[in-house]
């Protein structure tokens, strides 16, 4: 009982709190930070998408570091899910688990899947080539491409992913955008840096803003096939140890 | 458009009242993915693009998928 109303008690302190954040509304100015990203992040990046140039150019360290969270929480899933796996080799694979595993995906999934496969993939890869255009960029796409794979997946279980490409292009993207990084660093003096690196080039264009699409293509493969394997190992063990 | 603004906010808030008082694993699994759809939703409207993006290929999509994959590898050996 008493439990319950200090419960009480809390969860009408957060929504006062909330309450009192959502009646302030959005500050009417820009912070100074805030303010110099908007006035000068057209002219020093020339990406017609601001969140892009703030996202992949003045916090792209931060970036780099979101990219090596999922990395290694895909990396942490894999351990874990090994080990099980192994577990349930030494004990028994049950009947069950053997008769849901040959269960084959309905005709329906598997013919949708052929469909979608590709425009998923090319609808991924436009989203990370255009980060700088348009809304979306490298983990936006990549999600999409991951998708992609998921659909593939599922509509064949027994289908392998190419194990050694993925790991290759997870492997070398990450490489890239630290080279890319140390690049703007020798060159121009910060990590990251895009001008004076590369020719800006002209406003609006697919070959504009520098690096940054440079970046985001290889944040879009790396986020892509971090995912893509992700899912598959999950989806392997559902199978029971076969893979 | 605030009418449909308004309707979105109701189901949101709904299914996520119903995903935590549900005892069904599975129909809390594909509330919290429709929260996350309608959240997505309310991000467009507000002017965040690309933070909508997100939220609905990784938040609704995504993480539906991982949860459910977990459940049907959890299920019956707990």
């Amino acid at each position: 009982m008493m439990g319950r109303a200090v419960t009480v008690v809390l969860l009408l302190c957060v929504a006062g709190l909330f309450w009192y954040l959502a009646s302030a509304g959005t500050p009417a100015e820009l912070g100074s930070v805030s303010r110099r990203y908007v006035e000068r992040g057209l002219e020093e990046n020339r990406g017609s998408n601001l969140v892009t140039s703030v996202v992949v150019n003045y916090r792209g360290l931060d970036t780099l570091g979101e990219v090596t969270v999922l990395f290694l929480s895909v990396t942490g899933v894999a351990f874990v899910l090994r080990r099980r796996r192994d577990d349930e080799d030494a004990t028994k694979g049950s009947a069950a688990d053997a008769a849901r595993r040959s269960v084959p995906a309905s005709e329906l999934v598997q013919t949708g899947a052929r469909l979608l496969l590709g425009p998923m993939i090319l609808f991924g890869a436009y989203i990370f080539v255009h980060g700088h255009l348009t809304p979306g960029g490298g983990f936006q796409g990549g999600a999409v491409v991951a998708s992609a794979v998921l659909l593939l997946l599922l509509a064949d279980r027994k289908r392998a992913l190419p194990h050694g490409l993925m790991s290759w292009l997870e492997s070398l993207s990450g490489f890239g955008f630290v080279v890319v990084g140390l690049v703007g660093l020798g060159v121009a003096g910060s990590f990251l840096a895009n001008r004076g690196v590369v020719p800006l080039g002209t406003w609006n264009r697919l070959f504009s803003a520098g690096l940054i699409p440079v970046i985001y293509v290889l944040v879009g493969l790396k986020v892509g096939s971090e995912l893509a394997a992700l899912l598959d190992v999950m989806m392997r063990g559902e199978k029971g140890g076969a893979g | 458009m605030i009418l449909t603004d308004a309707l979105v906010c109701i189901v949101m808030i709904a299914a996520a009242i119903v995903a935590v008082t549900i005892r069904s694993i599975l129909s809390a699994i594909i509330l919290v993915g429709v929260v996350s759809l309608m959240v997505a939703y309310l991000f467009l409207r507000m002017g965040a693009p690309d933070v909508a993006m997100t939220e609905a290929a990784i938040g609704a999509a995504l993480s539906t998928v991982i949860f459910l994959i977990a459940l049907a590898r959890t299920r019956g050996k707990a």
